[in-house]
């Protein structure tokens, strides 16, 4: 009687739009429970590679999730835990900062201590290329920089701050953020300006050079033409 | 007693409301928190890279992206909903924001495209903001009021979040400017060295054609002469 109850109440009925609204609803609450985030293809051996230009003692954490095409479901599953990803990242000066290997689910966590472009480049570790049967690997990700890597409710445990401290904590942070990368900014700014002004003496002095060559040959010409001429008795 | 008929009735409208409850409970749940993801990533020359997202209906989303280098600085975009109808389509364009509300559930596709392109490969900045940033405190303090001290702090934390956008322009701005100048900078250094090998064979050029001329035309001279 209660089973039955609890049927009716969960609208188990078949041949009423209620049957296929839960399952839309149930399909979003596990999308909520999962953790939406955006997600791409990549293939077996595909390395896909991000950019992110941050400035020094900058922290990144990112989070990712690997699901495969499982071609007798029709679906993408979770992967199978033998398939990880292997995550690279190199600092400005193309140095090697980080480089491990997760697995199906990971998560990597790196902090600058160069300001400038940073590339993160994930790929497949696959060996058994049965595995991806010719489908294509979806990766979630998520890469939070700076204050938005920071997680407020550890902060707050750990430090015992009640709400309006952590608010103006949150706020500190932002504040830190902006300033260093408005450092960032005015050293950038420095370099351009040493590139332009490098660039500027470089055309200069080319221009100089290129003037110079140009009245040799002609001299050159000249005198050669002459002594040409002479020698043909034409002068 | 009720009526086995009333009874099943009842079950059947309580059935009915339970199930909008869960509904409607849902639909709180994941249009609540939102979640940003901002991504600069390389597009080959005639590559084409697709980014999906799941969204509930009724998020509001802004997509915004910004080409940083490579060639003339421009994209295809291309925004789906669920059903493959096209929301957003732009040829070549350099910069652009597109704000949406997501009329169904399902997943959203948007695509960035460099296949007109031949050999030149661009950086591409976006910036995917779906619904709301989630709250500091993801727990129950959402019913009480905030006191004064508490909405200034929310104020200033949405003012900071704009200067960390505007930063993030401006720091696109910047890198595409110096990718235009060390572009440049590359273009004139082939120019002067191809224009000085130029000028060099022109001269030697001239100077032993001329030198030919005269060679037959003093033979022919000399045969008319005799």
């Amino acid at each position: 009687m209660v089973a039955e109850l609890g049927m009716r109440i969960f609208g188990i009925r078949p041949g009423t739009g209620l049957v296929s609204t839960m399952r839309t609803l149930l399909l979003l609450l596990w999308f909520a429970a999962r953790g939406s985030a955006l997600y791409f293809h990549i293939g077996e051996t595909e390395k896909k590679c991000f950019i992110e230009e941050i400035p020094d003692e900058t922290m990144v954490i990112g989070n990712y999730r690997t699901q495969l095409y499982d071609k007798q479901r029709e679906e993408y599953q979770p992967a199978t835990p033998g398939l990880g990803m292997f995550v690279e990242v190199k600092d400005p000066e193309d140095k090697v900062i980080l480089a491990r290997q997760y697995g199906s689910e990971g998560r990597f966590t790196f902090t600058s201590h160069t300001p400038g472009e940073h590339q993160i480049c994930l790929h497949s570790n696959s060996t058994k290329f049965s595995l991806f049967a010719g489908g294509m690997l979806r990766v979630h990700l998520d890469i939070q920089v700076g204050e938005h890597a920071n997680d407020y409710a550890e902060i707050a445990a750990k430090d015992k701050l009640s709400e309006l401290q952590l608010r103006v904590r949150q706020l500190v942070e932002q504040v830190e953020q902006i300033q260093k990368e408005q450092n960032y900014q005015r050293w950038r700014e420095e370099r351009f300006r040493q590139t332009s002004e490098s660039t500027n003496q470089r055309v200069l002095w080319w221009s100089i050079l290129q003037t110079l060559i140009l009245v040799a040959i002609g001299v050159w010409q000249m005198r050669h033409l002459k002594s040409f001429f002479e020698a043909k008795k034409l002068v | 007693m009720p009526r086995p008929g009333s009874a099943q009735r009842w079950v059947a409208a309580a059935g009915r409301w339970g199930c909008w409850l869960l509904a409607l409970l849902l639909v709180l749940l994941v249009t609540g928190p939102g979640c940003a993801s901002e991504i600069t990533f390389e597009l080959p020359d005639n590559a084409k890279q697709c980014f999906y997202e799941d969204i509930a209906q009724g998020t509001k989303c802004t997509l915004e992206f910004q080409v940083i280098t490579g060639g003339h600085y421009d994209v295809d975009c291309r925004l789906e909903d669920p059903d493959g109808k096209v929301l957003y389509k732009e040829m070549k364009k350099q910069y652009d924001s597109f704000t949406f509300t997501a009329s169904k559930n399902g997943t959203y596709k948007f695509c960035f495209s460099n296949e007109f392109s031949t050999f030149t490969h661009k950086t591409v900045y976006f910036d995917f903001q779906v619904g709301e940033d989630p709250p500091l405190f993801p727990s129950e303090n959402r019913v009480s009021a905030l006191t004064q001290m508490e909405s200034a702090c929310v104020s200033i934390h949405e003012a900071l979040k704009s200067v960390i956008d505007y930063q993030t322009h401006f720091r696109l701005r910047e890198a595409q400017g110096r990718s235009r100048a060390e572009d440049l900078n590359t273009r004139v250094a082939y120019w002067s060295v191809g224009e000085a090998l130029i000028l060099l064979v022109v001269s030697i050029g001239q100077v032993f054609l001329l030198k030919s001329f005269f060679s037959d035309k003093r033979t022919t001279t000399t045969r008319v002469g005799s």
